[in-house]
């Protein structure tokens, strides 16, 4: 017998693609990776909130979706800010100097990677290989891959930003 | 289906397409993508209206990526040999492209194809790459594609396929080189029953994207040897593990997997016989030791990916308790050609122990960067001087690094080593998936372990003792002597802990993450050396 689902935390429309992507595997415990994808996609981050919902509904504890939610890179538990600029750290980046792209990005905006301004403008992140080797140093500006930057000119190009 | 009604449906998709007389092809993959090769398409797509023989098609990776937006003109009745290549083709450059079909060739963009970069090249895995439309089922068939499937299902038994691919002699090209013959022939020893196929697509070597590009141009052969091997060993249920960071791959094995099952080539009884097979895509969610088969499987459940000890292996006990196959993208998608060119074709390729091509990506400090795929057996030199032309800058070689965060760095007087599995071991590095990064003078050894042990460092689990804090342990230390703050006896215990952390850690990560340390120590002691601060115990290393 199927217990009954909890429902969703309020009444945003989101909840309702969530909810799908677990339907579609049965509401089954391997599904938890999928449905943070899901969260994550919908909302951006994790909060608990989402992350309560998701183990009631799939039947887990809530220590176990805490634990996979934290060991995956991928997932994140705070709120992103408007853009997010993901410097590839790979080794081809790696000796073309994506260590310059970090420092220029940290010393304009005073922020590390894995921190959000605090106009929540700009989130820095790091990856660990885009795959985009051959455009080294790449970086990730709000799913566009751009190549072969510079400090200066990629800082100037946050800059201007929203 | 029968064999003749498939060599019908090819010619009837190639029949389709007998008014094109040139295909303008422009690579879609990520890296063209992201220097604006979307742009250059639609604009070809507006220059070539009216021109009813020409087609403008998108196609996966040619490989040049650091030329790119990379374009190609070749006329549809003759080997793509005779095809024209543009390189970084604009948007403006669309009209002169179309104006130049049937014509001269453009010559400010023309990219010479009869240079090593790809001349020098022998392509199986990389075949279709370039050529079909990775979105495209037709024309994956048209270009023969699932005759090999078809060919295994109606005229060999799973023995012979396994047969087959012993025969081939291919080895894993995950990294690992396990002979994959056997471990077919193990998944298929055992008891009937539930039994998985895995393709392991989490690329998680940096400066590594074979995989992703193989994805991108040319899903479909993927799948078809998937399902192959699903049948030799009598699976009926496949994973692409993927990861989350190659978003268009992720797309075009997703349409693959829709449209081969549409077509009848996935799911329940394939092309109508009585083999069933199928395949979901899983994410990764950015965890490097999910690369691990045992730590993939635990994702694939849904649990942090942490491994297990091994045995039981994966082919005895894997997904949820259930034999399990676990290959990686660039061994399934050299399975249709050998069982279409026979095990015998295959293994007359590349040497003794190593059979076949690699695809390997070259990046770095290095000329030409992008794909290429050789025979194994082709050196060193052969593939940085004489097909990734060398170094630019006028700046001098220094090593070369294999196998990402579990290989090593090689240095100039070993560039006329065989690239082959066994060769490789015995210089202290390993083939790893295929990534090939090349250091100029400029670089430091000892920054580029400690950057390596960096990597091992964040990404080791956590689960076994030697690789949670050995890696940060011989992080710190390699930190001080980069900082030139170490003594002679701090680079002892580097080694002695390297020797520790390679014997007793519970997975590969862990087991390999020294061997950075180890091989630039072999070959680049003194920069380490030169670093330490003087000591009364210095004069004991000499």
């Amino acid at each position: 017998m199927q217990q009954s689902k909890p429902t969703p935390p309020n009444d945003d429309k989101r909840w309702k693609i969530i909810n799908a992507t677990m339907r579609r595997s049965g509401y089954a415990e391997h599904a938890l990776i999928e449905a943070l994808h899901s969260v994550q996609d919908a909302f951006g981050y994790l909060d608990e909130t989402s992350l309560r919902f998701v183990a009631e509904s799939l039947d887990l504890p809530a220590s176990k979706v805490f634990g996979v939610a934290t060991f995956y890179h991928l997932f994140t538990l705070k709120p992103k800010g408007r853009h997010t600029c993901v410097v590839c750290t790979g080794t081809a980046c790696y000796i073309k100097g994506a260590g310059a792209l970090i420092e220029g990005i940290e010393q304009r905006f005073a922020v590390n990677p894995g921190e959000t301004t605090p106009d929540d403008r700009l989130s820095v992140l790091t990856a660990r290989c885009v795959g985009a080797c051959g455009l080294a140093p790449a970086v990730v500006l709000d799913r566009d891959v751009i190549g072969k930057q510079d400090a200066d000119a990629l800082v100037e190009q946050l800059a201007r930003l929203e | 289906m029968h064999l003749d009604d498939m060599t019908e449906r090819a010619e009837q998709y190639r029949a389709e397409k007998a008014h094109i007389a040139h295909e303008l092809r422009v690579c879609m993959a990520a890296s063209c993508q992201s220097s604006g090769a979307k742009e250059v398409h639609d604009a070809l797509v507006e220059a070539a209206r009216g021109h009813g023989d020409c087609e403008v098609k998108g196609v996966g990776c040619m490989g040049l990526c650091s030329a790119g937006p990379l374009v190609s003109v070749a006329p549809t009745a003759a080997a793509s040999d005779d095809a024209v290549l543009y390189r970084d083709v604009g948007p403006g450059d669309s009209g002169d492209i179309v104006a130049s079909v049937g014509a001269a060739p453009v010559d400010r963009l023309r990219c010479p194809t009869d240079q090593p970069f790809f001349a020098r090249q022998q392509k199986i895995v990389l075949a279709n790459a370039g050529v079909v439309d990775p979105d495209s089922f037709k024309g994956y068939v048209a270009v023969g594609g699932y005759f090999a499937l078809l060919q295994a299902l109606t005229e060999m038994t799973p023995a012979e396929v396994l047969q087959e691919v012993n025969t081939s002699g291919l080895r894993g090209r995950g990294g690992g080189g396990y002979p994959t013959g056997l471990k077919w022939s193990t998944v298929a020893k055992m008891p009937g029953g539930q039994k998985y196929v895995i393709c392991n697509a989490d690329e998680g070597d940096p400066g590594a994207f074979m995989d992703r590009a193989i994805l991108e141009s040319d899903p479909h052969r993927v799948i078809e040897g998937m399902a192959i091997a699903a049948y030799a060993v009598g699976a009926n249920k496949g994973y692409v593990y993927v990861r989350a960071e190659y978003p268009l791959a992720v797309e075009r094995i997703q349409k693959a997997i829709r449209k081969a099952k549409r077509a009848g080539f996935m799911g329940h009884h394939i092309a109508d016989t009585e083999f069933s097979f199928d395949v979901e895509l899983r994410l990764g969610a950015g965890a490097f030791v999910c690369g691990e088969e045992t730590a993939l499987m635990a994702s694939i459940e849904g649990l942090r990916g942490q491994p297990r000890p091994r045995p039981p292996y994966p082919a005895q006990s894997g997904l949820w308790g259930h034999p399990t196959l676990i290959n990686n993208v660039e061994t399934f998608a050299n399975i249709a050609p050998i069982i279409r060119n026979g095990g015998e074709w295959f293994a007359g390729i590349g040497t003794e122990g190593s059979k076949g091509t690699k695809v390997f990506a070259l990046a770095g400090a290095i000329h030409n960067t992008g794909l290429i795929e050789v025979p194994m057996g082709t050196t060193l030199r052969d593939i940085i001087e004489v097909i990734g032309g060398g170094i630019p800058g006028g700046k001098s070689f220094k090593a070369v690094q294999t196998g990402g965060p579990s290989g090593g760095c090689l240095p100039a007087s070993q560039l006329d080593k065989p690239v082959d599995y066994d060769s490789l071991r015995e210089l202290g590095t390993i083939m790893g998936s295929g990534g090939m990064i090349v250091m100029d003078e400029s670089s430091s050894m000892v920054d580029v372990a400690r950057y390596f042990m960096e990597f091992c460092m964040s990404e080791s689990c956590g689960k076994c003792v030697p690789c949670r804090t050995g890696t940060q342990q011989m992080h710190d230390l390699l930190d001080k002597i980069a900082k030139a703050q170490a003594t002679d006896a701090e680079l002892a215990l580097l080694e002695q802990l390297c020797e520790v952390v390679q014997a007793t850690s519970l997975c590969g990560l862990g087991q390999t993450a020294p061997n950075p340390v180890l091989s630039t120590l072999r070959y680049f002691r003194e920069e380490y050396e030169t670093r330490l601060t003087a000591g009364p115990a210095r004069a004991t290393w000499r």
